[in-house]
């Protein structure tokens, strides 16, 4: 995690001072992700708390009710979670055996912040969903998952594709692909009670 | 193969008349004349690839030969080994890997989508996600993919032990081919949401056809020489497995068309009699 270099003098002074710049760390590296950029900031001061609270928010929002039939429904909290986790570090394994510069948790980093586009689009589809179902409220959905799923690739790619040789670009942009298609999938076709 | 040494002093020209572009692949061929190369010609290599080596002996891979590899899983061409052709001596874990990672999706995606536009006219029909298949379809696919290859690379070697075969195949290598043979079953999962019977069956006779045949002429001369009857058994088997795999899939996670006619022919009172007694 990002620590906070901290004087001797500081630590008579109350805990807000570094969860403020903790925060205000994560609210950056969001705006990054937003604004995709040629920069080092997600990589340099890496953190894994943004990932987290984006991981937890989608899992929350995704998972079925209770009230949901165990066999059919959609994915439960913990399957989420998995999902993102297991795919990040699978994602990176790969990465790294694939002769990439990037660190372990750089690239945990890059793809937990990536799924902040996603994040928002599964917010949109929670709100469009309270409309009246339909095809159009589908193709607005469809629409949306779409945008928020480029630009995740976009983002992440900003930032993952420089840390490999040029002939294995592809081979490490795939995963990365298949893993926020899922993720878009899962968004697409939560469907409430 | 008296074919395969005459193949590695050509690529030692080449690579000789490639020095300017290629400096790395040159001194490898030099330094070491009894190392098999395992570079293509026009692949420069850095030194930090020897650490990729060792890491499982895999991920060695360019993207083109990655690709060169599904394109040969995709044509298979009498008489050509695709271990020999494509392999040589050089698996890597990352086409397996990825492609039954894709295919598990695909499956899982394609059979839920196909399930929606079945039902989709139905009034009793709520559409569900299906999330819990594609922890089964994982289970199948990666079990498949790692534990037949084990088996066959056990037997093999037994068999080896009994009679000396001239073309054995390391663990690495029986499981790169059987991982790149499961790659034309990612477009047929996508074609099997046609809610068409007889597509879906074509679709499976090719896809068997294709994967099969390219698993038949790799594993066919580790066979060749052993008892007539063991060499076809062996062969037989790898080819059932593979359609079990495949029937078992458009079985378990696509469901049949003929549900759809069921439901429309409930307009006259006779055929709902009908359609009661034959459900």
């Amino acid at each position: 995690m990002a620590e906070a270099a901290e004087s001797p003098g500081d630590r008579e002074t109350a805990s807000p001072r570094p969860l403020m710049r903790d925060l205000k760390a994560v609210g950056k590296k969001f705006m990054h992700v937003l604004y995709p950029r040629k920069s080092n900031t997600l990589l340099r001061d890496w953190d894994l708390w943004g990932p987290l609270i984006l991981c937890v928010t989608l899992a929350l929002m995704l998972q079925r009710s209770s009230l949901d039939s165990e066999k059919d429904g959609g994915p439960q909290f913990a399957e989420v979670f998995v999902i993102v986790w297991f795919g990040a570090v699978t994602i990176t394994l790969n990465s790294k055996l694939l002769g990439g510069n990037i660190s372990f948790f750089q690239s945990l980093c890059v793809l937990g912040y990536c799924i902040l586009p996603l994040t928002v689009a599964m917010v949109v589809c929670r709100l469009v969903l309270l409309a009246e179902p339909g095809p159009i409220n589908f193709i607005v959905r469809l629409f949306v998952v779409a945008v928020m799923f480029v630009w995740s690739i976009v983002a992440s790619t900003a930032f993952l594709a420089d840390s490999q040789p040029p002939n294995r670009k592809a081979l490490a942009v795939y995963p990365v692909f298949l893993f926020y298609f899922v993720i878009s999938w899962m968004i697409l076709t939560f469907t409430p009670q | 193969m008296a074919a395969a040494d005459d193949l590695q002093f050509e690529e030692f020209g080449d690579a000789a008349t490639s020095l300017a572009a290629n400096p790395d692949t040159t001194t490898v061929s030099i330094e070491d004349p009894g190392e098999t190369p395992k570079h293509q010609p026009g692949t420069p290599r850095s030194s930090g690839r020897e650490e990729d080596d060792e890491l499982l002996g895999n991920d060695d891979s360019d993207k083109t030969e990655v690709f060169d590899r599904i394109k040969g899983s995709l044509l298979p061409i009498p008489g050509k080994n695709f271990v020999r052709l494509y392999i040589r001596s050089n698996p890597d874990l990352y086409g397996p890997f990825w492609i039954c990672a894709t295919l598990v999706f695909a499956i899982a995606i394609s059979g839920n989508l196909s399930n929606f536009l079945i039902h989709l006219g139905e009034k009793t029909y709520h559409y569900v996600p299906e999330f819990r298949k594609v922890s089964i379809a994982a289970t199948i696919i990666y079990a498949y993919a790692w534990l037949v290859p084990l088996a066959l690379w056990g037997f093999l070697m037994w068999r080896n032990s009994k009679v000396m075969n001239i073309v054995s195949y390391s663990f690495l290598e029986i499981l790169c081919v059987y991982g790149y043979s499961l790659f034309i079953y990612i477009p047929t999962a996508i074609l099997w949401i046609i809610p068409q019977k007889a597509v879906r069956w074509i679709l499976v006779m090719i896809a068997l056809g294709i994967s099969g045949s390219v698993l038949a002429m790799t594993f066919w001369p580790a066979v060749r020489e052993d008892n007539r009857r063991i060499a076809l058994a062996t062969i037989v088997t790898i080819v059932l497995l593979h359609m079990l795999l495949s029937v078992g899939c458009l079985a378990y996670f696509f469901d049949a068309p003929e549900m759809d006619h069921l439901q429309t022919t409930t307009a006259t009172p006779n055929q709902t009699v009908i359609a009661a007694k034959s459900s």
